[in-house]
């Protein structure tokens, strides 16, 4: 694990924020398999130290945008539980009053501007927040996060460009799990990812996304900058993800191994890494640990029963909200 | 009353909306020294300063994407959109993003930006300069689209775009800048989804959108001439639409002809059309017309061009046939 100060709060939160996001995306995807859920979802599991890492990093003033695999992001800004739930279930009670669905969960109040079921969609949205407190005068950083295959959209370059020219007081945050849906980053990715930041002149770094720490230490250290002005920054973290491109695509072997996934769940798993680590530093016991995600289960468990028994959005809500008042 | 011009109108609102609302900025390709193309924010960036008054590459996707993270987060920008055209290159922005931020989060956010950006053909500038694509964006539920017809209403309605809590997308005709017309001194707003009767009439109703109410309003008076009796509306937003309005008018006089200076297939024409059909039948005399730009993308060559739109000689001369009794189709 990178090094960083011994913050035993920080780190249990960081350690809880990591499980809670596995916690809800096994209960989302059982929602799935037992077809009680709407629809499709895209698991977040396996990136969970990137999400962490990075949303330890701002207070609930700093904005971020997050993308179609975006309920690490949901969580890691400090969503609820239910009100996920509800939303992903299409309930009244939902973040969105159940409009938005998984692929458009916002959380306002926590800075979430919410997932963008365009890939690549919300970099304009990430970096015109950014644009509205430079020209404010407010202190507040914006993160966008988007995937590897977002980095093949032509709005990127357009709006990195301006946050360059105008110093603006974005992250960029490259997930890159390595496909890009059903194909490997390799065949379209052409040359290096940060060296397409780095033409703008924006400082890149390249970091394990399965290590939380390194995360958050690169992160603190960036939103600190950005805040004063030194911004924007690209930040490529290498991730992976255990499920499929969605909840459906149970048999990807023609795209990926089976000896790959196995490879990274053993060896590289964000929250088994992390765990050993504050047993082997004494920040927790095993002991501890073990209740942490006892209680969070049982958390996930109250929140998915509330939600299945919540009531749907009323028929006369269909055309609400086209409009604002 | 002192009369200005369109441009005046639009700049002056904007300018008026800046000074009260700190949050109001403008971004968009050459808006700033250059006052854009048409010169029509010319002076802007001298009071507001290029902080206020930004002028960004050519990036339409991204300046229309960071004018939606703006709007979202508390600022209320307005994105000059050089030509009407190039509404094709944000779409995804405009009306994936822009349009349904707010029903997609419950409305809780809101998306409070103006697009000002322009229509219309004859002025030789071919396919890719001189279309008017308002229906494009009209069928998009989540964004209001005003269509001024004269200076006075360029000004109102871009005072209330801005002060609204919605995308709004304002079409100016972009042969009308230097038109001229009263405009008060004193601070006004005019309101959407309020139409505006321009001339009243007993025979036949004449709905005209952007400059094509000045086309309603000449055919108008060459029917006059023979002893039929237009009236003349102007819709002013077509989204929200003075639905109301445009019936009364119809069950009154039996007949309409609705003009648009868009395409006329799937267009801003039928849309009215149909909802005066629905709303209006038993009161017809005759089919309600459609008259819009014909199904061809705009040619160059001014021989060709000026065949494409309504001209008033041309609605005047549906008008008559209606009027006549002559169940006819505008071919």
């Amino acid at each position: 694990m990178a090094k960083a100060k011994s913050n035993t709060e920080d780190y249990l939160r960081m350690y809880t924020q990591m499980v809670r996001i596995r916690t809800f995306e096994d209960n989302a995807n059982q929602l799935y398999l037992s077809a009680k859920m709407p629809g499709l979802t895209h698991m977040y599991s396996g990136e969970e130290a990137v999400a962490v890492g990075i949303c330890e990093a701002l207070t609930d003033d700093d904005r971020i945008t997050s993308t179609h695999r975006g309920h690490g992001h949901c969580v890691a800004k400090g969503a609820d539980f239910k009100q996920m739930f509800c939303e992903l279930l299409g309930k009244a009670e939902g973040y969105c009053r159940g409009k938005g669905g998984s692929m458009h969960i916002a959380d306002q109040s926590h800075g979430n501007l919410g997932a963008n079921a365009i890939v690549g969609g919300s970099m304009g949205i990430a970096t015109g927040s950014a644009l509205r407190a430079k020209l404010q005068g407010s202190d507040d950083v914006t993160v966008c996060f988007f995937g590897d295959g977002a980095t093949a959209q032509g709005l990127m370059y357009e709006v990195m460009n301006m946050a360059a020219l105008w110093k603006l007081p974005v992250i960029y945050a490259c997930e890159n799990n390595g496909y890009s849906e059903y194909t490997k980053t390799e065949e379209i990715a052409a040359g290096s990812i940060t060296a397409r930041a780095e033409a703008f002149g924006i400082e890149a770094h390249q970091v394990d996304g399965q290590d939380v720490l390194a995360v958050n230490d690169l992160t603190r250290k960036l939103v600190a900058r950005a805040r004063k002005g030194e911004g924007p920054f690209f930040m490529e973290l290498m991730t992976y993800r255990y499920h499929g491109h969605h909840v459906g695509d149970i048999n990807r072997e023609y795209y990926r191994s089976k000896a790959e996934e196995k490879d990274w769940r053993d060896n590289r798993d964000p929250i088994i890494r992390f765990r050993a680590h504050l047993v082997s530093e004494g920040i927790a016991s095993e002991d501890e640990l073990d209740a942490l995600n006892a209680q969070i289960e049982k958390d996930a468990a109250e929140a998915v029963a509330y939600a299945l028994e919540a009531a749907y959005p009323d028929a006369s809500e269909v055309d609400m909200h086209v409009y604002a008042a | 009353m002192r009369e200005i011009t369109l441009s005046q109108a639009v700049n002056e609102a904007i300018a008026e909306e800046m000074r009260r609302d700190p949050t109001v900025f403008l971004m968009g390709e050459d808006v700033a020294e250059a006052g854009t193309p048409f010169k029509v924010l010319s002076g802007l960036v001298e009071e507001f300063g290029t902080a206020r008054v930004i002028d960004t590459p050519i990036s339409e996707p991204g300046f229309m994407g960071m004018a939606v993270g703006a709007a979202m987060t508390g600022a209320r920008p307005i994105v000059d959109l050089m030509f009407g055209d190039f509404i094709f290159l944000i779409m995804d922005q405009l009306c994936n993003q822009a349009a349904k931020t707010h029903y997609m989060s419950g409305g809780k956010l809101t998306v409070p930006l103006v697009l000002r950006t322009n229509l219309g053909a004859t002025r030789r500038s071919a396919a890719q300069h001189s279309q008017s694509l308002q229906a494009i964006v009209a069928h998009i539920p989540g964004l209001k689209v005003a269509m001024p017809s004269s200076a006075y209403e360029a000004k109102g309605l871009m005072k209330t775009a801005i002060r609204d809590n919605n995308p709004v997308v304002i079409f100016e005709d972009k042969l009308m800048y230097q038109d001229k017309a009263p405009v008060q001194e004193e601070e006004y707003l005019i309101p959407f989804g309020v139409a505006n009767v321009k001339r009243e009439g007993r025979d036949i109703t004449l709905i005209g959108t952007s400059s094509m109410v000045q086309v309603a309003e000449k055919a108008a008076e060459i029917l006059a001439a023979e002893g039929i009796s237009a009236e003349v509306i102007d819709p002013r937003t077509i989204v929200p639409l003075d639905e109301a309005t445009l019936v009364e008018s119809v069950k009154k006089t039996s007949r309409a002809i609705v003009i648009d200076e868009g395409h006329q297939s799937y267009g801003v024409t039928a849309e009215i059309a149909s909802r005066l059909n629905e709303k209006a039948f038993y009161h017809l005399d005759a089919p309600v017309l459609r008259m819009g730009a014909m199904d061809v993308p705009v040619p160059f060559s001014p021989a060709l061009e000026d065949l494409t739109v309504p001209t008033p000689e041309g609605v005047a001369a549906n008008a008559r046939r209606l009027c006549a009794g002559e169940m006819i189709h505008a071919a």
